[in-house]
């Protein structure tokens, strides 16, 4: 329908429909301008300068982010013009940047210091505006360290905030020389409703923005020979660690990173999954439970629907977004807490170690989960679950600390027990994994039979779709579940934030009347996850995705309830779903937040 | 008496009391013809870009659109320009007629005048004015209605499309171009945005015809044009004068003999030294050449006495606080062409580094994202290479 | 803070609920109350359903929507080049002798803030400046003298 637009850049010829943008077409050519404030998966600002090209015979450049095709147009994108006003627009960023290189989180992965070394920025620059300007370095938050000092104001992370997650705890304010990214009020990001969930973080082109880093910590609690230090990974990092270390997006490398886990010092090597397994036998049971209830015996109490609680962004975003509705999430801790949780107790006796020795360390792909694990509610062993939450990109570090070649590492296999999972504890790190690993397990239980999909790949629920909604019918159901007999299970799945809101504020409306909903609040689920490799896009997070669900379908248990670990935990520990044990340990209570 | 070249003219301020039979009038024509009388006319756009208003309201009303509006921009807070605020305590019916009848050639019933805070003065006088105009509206038939908006104080806002997003809730930051607001202004719709003396203007040609218009000024600068002149002069205040004159004409009637400079536009317009007061030209003539000079009006006289530095200076401090912060050249080259001169005066620079900041001065003309940032380099080019050793010792 | 949220709901009534309403929003708590504090902005952020970072990132935009306390009066003096030519800082000197406080300040009695801003349109009669919304031209330190005095006596008639 729409008009081809024929142009040439740097002297090719091409064409493309009406509409796309100067950058778009040059991409399609292979002809590379550099960006800062634009970004795939958020809206154009056109507002950092630096991808400006020359139109011939126009005076003034123009944002190619930003402006469209038309025809005839001869655009240069390199033409001395340009290149000397981008040159002097990236001096400028670096003026007002306080470009402490060596000293920065950040060295060596930061676009403006690659742009920097690109355009040759030498000493005789413009004068350094750091020592006029006042700025705060907020550390308290013990996910996310926000450094105005080294912000360029190219609004990435506060149209993340607003737009992809509709969170609204960024926001540009100020004016001119004092304009800035701020808070509320400038408070710090632990006092305003910011979930942590890291996305910001994500795409910060500089160290504005960065995760508080925990790696210095685990290396001295690793020296210490009175100390047992466990690690568990959860499942997103192993189809993103390579990317960090130099692979291509999509490598499946979990026996590389049980290799390297051993190599670092780690005592105990085990994994995220088997609680992601064991977090689908409660949270599915308590799901059952909750149609029993709403459906026979009436009860008001019974909320439906059910929500997902794995993701510590939601979470927050619930208590602070919609906290009449915190009855409606899953008790069900996430699977690092349970695993927390059962690390220095079931598993602390099983290895005979005393609790106070164990140090327990997670692999995330989530900054929220640094905040997760602080949580006060979080210390059902009577001591903190979880010690330390490294993101996946901490983990790169200290592998390339430790000087290990990671592509060359023999694969490795999980300590047993918490060692082992079924491709449903995998396929947790995509959006809709959660979901697909709960109808798996739930539709067995019910009637005995296996979820009717080909080879047990839930594909309605799958894909990259903000909000995706899937209908089951439950048909021969067990006698026990014979309330459920005909019951068409009515399953929604969103991620990103801003999507979960578009659920709630329905479920709140009353347009919708689901039986359960899967939220994660990061795109793509936590494959996309704040802690994931930088950089993050839409075509990166569907390689990570393709390869989650690559292992699963190699993986010969692919439903949670046949984990022969997860079985025997039962066995062991816990006797049945929601026991008194299981809700000591495995599951939690949520708080009602301020909006604002 | 200042005067005895310079012809003064009063179209703009002479109060005929005839709004009623002007509508009438006009709203009796096709509306296809009154655009072509504005176009005929020569009219631009008086707020500086000088864009010509015929062709926008053409432009705007060959778009379709079930909504739209007519915004008269009274956000005056370019330094030196004061005219705006006289036409609306002095003729406020010739601004409302004009946007009324922008109204009916385009296909809008709402039109809004957006008012600086510093000018909430006005409003009552205005509001006043306004309910008058709604009656004399009803009694002609016509459902057009006008409001005020008022800002807050932001220089920024006087930006056609900042003014839309402060309108709609915003902070009032230029947004890209395209779109323009023909087709997206305030809230997305089809916009007309008109500079409170151009809507003034719009009346006389209703009024007289194009003709009359477009016998005055020069080529591509045609009509009067109402001037605020300050600064070093006996005789501040606000004249209309006709399009074209030279600046040396100017300068012998409002200078007090002894002038060194007049800045043309504004701080965001240029500054003309004394040697060039002859070659250069009131208007807009094509492209700018530095002989030929747009201005929203502000003409600001400096005689002898005054350091072009502070001057300068003064400029530079007023950018760094109003840019709005958005895009790098602006918010930056701003601060950096002022701390700049700053160490140039003080010894901190060495001279030379007064050229590198002319070519910054130059990139933030090419790469800036709203006209604020790229007419900085006008008055920082213009003075620093007219009055280059007052910038150093 | 229940007066803070009975004034922003009305206002809200007045302009809306939704962020276009805004702007006035903003501009009617700062004529009650002089500056919007955050509690009103908390407010403002429930009422437009937006987040208070949005409330707080528009406001700090504008300078005449003050967030933090302020004098009942605002006297805001022009520093733009026609009344820097004129003297205005005079007019600044005398007004921080009068008043015993500096450039920004409050004085104690909470009557009055001085502030600095840009271009007030005033610039053939300058120096010029606001005070709350009424425009004072072609000033002198005597006429500022008589201003503030005009004021005081008008907010302390006894004396």
């Amino acid at each position: 329908m729409s008009e081809m637009i024929n142009l040439t850049i740097d002297n090719v010829p091409v064409s493309v429909p009406e509409g796309t943008t100067i950058l778009e077409a040059a991409k399609k050519i292979n002809v590379r301008i550099p960006t800062l404030c634009y970004h795939q998966d958020l809206c154009v600002a056109g507002n950092c300068r630096v991808c400006v090209v020359e139109q011939k015979g126009t005076d003034r450049l123009m944002p190619s982010c930003a402006m469209p095709v038309s025809e005839g147009m001869e655009i240069l994108t390199n033409s001395l013009k340009a290149r000397s006003a981008r040159k002097h627009v990236i001096e400028l960023l670096v003026s007002e940047h306080r470009a402490d290189c060596t000293r920065c989180y950040k060295n060596g992965n930061c676009e403006l210091q690659e742009l920097s070394s690109e355009y040759i920025i030498g000493e005789d620059g413009f004068i350094d505006l750091i020592p006029y300007k006042e700025y705060t370095i907020d550390h308290y938050s013990p996910s996310i360290i926000k450094d105005d000092s080294k912000c360029i104001r190219c609004q990435r992370c506060v149209r993340t905030c607003n737009e992809l997650q509709k969170i609204g705890a960024l926001a540009v304010a100020y004016k001119g020389k004092d304009m800035k990214i701020s808070t509320f009020f400038e408070k710090p990001m632990f006092e305003v409703v910011c979930t942590n969930c890291g996305q910001c973080v994500n795409r910060c082109p500089t160290g504005a923005l960065t995760e508080k880093t925990y790696v210095d910590l685990v290396w001295s609690e690793m020296n210490r020979e009175d100390k047992h230090v466990v690690v568990q990974t959860a499942p997103a990092v192993r189809v993103a660690l390579g990317e960090a270390l130099g692979m291509e997006p999509g490598m499946i490398v979990t026996g590389k990173l049980v290799a390297a886990l051993r190599r670092l010092g780690f005592d105990s090597v085990l994994d995220t999954d088997f609680t992601a397994d064991l977090t689908i036998i409660e949270e599915g049971n308590e799901l059952l439970q909750r149609l029993k209830k709403a459906l026979v015996d009436k009860d008001p109490a019974a909320k439906l629907p059910l929500t997902t609680s794995c993701s510590p962004g939601w979470v927050k975003f619930i208590e602070h977004a919609f906290p009449g509705y915190l009855d409606h999430v899953s008790t069900a801790k996430s699977p690092q807490q349970m695993f927390g949780a059962l690390a220095k107790t079931f598993y602390a006796k099983k290895i005979n170690v005393e609790p106070e020795n164990i140090v327990s360390v997670s692999i995330m792909p989530c900054t929220a989960k640094k905040y997760e694990a602080d949580r006060p509610e979080m210390r059902s062993s009577g001591y903190k679950d979880v010690d330390y939450v490294l993101t996946t990109r901490e983990l790169a570090l200290m592998i390339r600390q430790a000087g290990i070649d990671f592509a060359s590492l023999p694969d490795d296999d999980y300590d047993s027990i918490m060692g082992e999972s079924s491709g449903a504890g995998v396929i947790f790190g995509a959006t809709g994994g959660v979901m697909e690993a709960a109808l798996r397990t739930a539709y067995e239980v019910v009637t005995g039979r296996e979820v009717p999909f080909e080879n047990l790949n839930i594909t309605p629920v799958r894909g990259m779709d903000g909000v995706r909604e899937a209908t089951i019918k439950i048909e021969g159901a067990l006698p026990e579940w014979s309330f459920l007999e005909g019951v068409e299970l009515r399953c929604c799945v969103a991620h990103g934030l801003a999507n979960a809101k578009k659920v709630m504020d329905a479920v709140k409306a009353g347009t919708v009347n689901y039986h359960f909903i899967e939220i994660m609040a990061c795109p793509g689920g936590c494959l996309g996850g704040g802690g994931q490799p930088i950089p993050t896009n839409e075509e990166i997070r569907r390689k990570r995705a393709e390869a989650i669900y690559r292992e699963d379908a190699h993986k010969p248990i692919r439903k949670s309830h046949e984990n022969p670990e997860v079985i025997r935990l039962y066995e062991e520990l816990l006797h049945e779903p929601l026991s008194e044990t299981a809700h000591k340990l495995l599951h939690t209570n949520y708080r009602a937040r301020d909006r604002y | 008496m200042a005067s005895k070249k310079l012809k003064r003219l009063d179209l703009v301020f002479k109060d005929e009391q005839d709004t009623e039979a002007i509508l009438k009038k006009t709203f009796s024509r096709p509306e296809s013809d009154i655009i072509n009388d504005l176009i005929s006319s020569g009219l631009k756009g008086r707020g500086g870009a000088g864009f010509p208003t015929g062709l926008k309201w053409k432009l705007t009303a060959d778009t379709k659109g079930d909504e739209k509006y007519v915004i008269c921009n009274a956000d005056e807070g370019e330094p030196g320009t004061f005219k705006d605020r006289e036409i609306l305590s002095k003729v406020p019916h010739k601004v409302l007629a004009g946007m009324a009848v922008c109204g009916r050639v385009i296909g809008s019933r709402k039109g809004f005048i957006y008012l600086r805070g510093e000018y909430k003065f006005l409003i009552p006088d205005l509001e006043r004015e306004i309910e008058r105009f709604h009656q004399l509206l009803e009694k002609l038939g016509c459902g057009f209605r006008v409001e005020i908006f008022t800002g807050s104080g932001a220089y920024i806002c006087g930006e056609e499309s900042a003014l839309f997003e402060s309108m709609e809730g915003k902070r009032g930051e230029p947004r890209n171009k395209p779109p323009f607001p023909v087709t997206h202004g305030y809230n997305g719709k089809p916009t007309v945005i008109n500079n409170v003396e151009t809507l003034a203007h719009t009346y006389s040609i209703f009024k007289y015809g194009p003709e009359k218009f477009r016998d005055l000024g020069v080529q591509d600068s045609r009509g009067s044009k109402v001037f605020s002149v300050s600064g070093d002069t006996p005789v501040p205040g606000i004249y209309e004068l006709e399009f074209g004159m030279t600046l040396q004409k100017f300068v012998d009637d409002f200078g007090d003999g002894d002038t060194k400079a007049v800045q043309v536009g504004g701080a965001s317009g240029f500054c003309v030294p004394r040697k060039k007061f002859e070659k250069t030209i009131i208007g807009y003539q094509g492209k700018l050449t530095g002989e030929s000079l747009p201005t929203g009006g502000s003409m600001m006289i400096f005689n002898s006495s005054r350091s072009m530095y502070n001057v300068l200076h003064n400029y530079l401090d007023f950018f760094v606080e109003e840019s709005c912060g958005q895009c790098t050249p602006c918010r930056v080259g701003t601060q950096q062409l002022l701390l700049g001169i700053e160490a140039v005066k003080k010894g901190e620079k060495p001279s030379s580094y007064l050229d590198k900041l002319l070519e910054l001065a130059e990139s933030m003309r090419i790469t800036a994202k709203c006209g604020l940032g790229q007419s900085v380099a006008n008055s920082f080019a213009s003075i620093v290479e007219n009055f280059k050793e007052e910038m150093i010792y | 803070m229940e007066d803070v949220k009975q004034m922003v709901k009305e206002l809200a009534g007045k302009y809306g609920h939704s962020e276009k309403g805004l702007l006035p929003i903003l501009q009617g708590i700062v004529d009650k109350e002089r500056y919007i504090s955050e509690e009103a902005m908390v407010e403002v952020a429930r009422e437009l359903d937006i987040s208070a970072a949005q409330v707080f990132g528009t406001a700090t935009f504008y300078s005449f929507l003050e967030t933090k306390p302020t004098g009942k009066y605002v006297i805001r003096v022009c520093k733009t080049i026609s009344c820097m030519m004129k003297g205005k800082n005079d007019i600044i000197r005398e007004l921080e002798s009068v008043l015993r406080i500096h450039m920004g300040e409050t004085t104690h009695d909470g009557l009055f803030s001085l502030r600095e801003t840009n271009c007030l349109g005033q610039c053939h009669k300058g120096p010029a400046m606001l005070v709350n919304d009424t425009p004072y031209a072609e000033l002198t330190p005597e006429k500022v003298r008589q201003i503030l005095c005009d004021i005081r006596k008008k907010e302390f008639p006894g004396n």
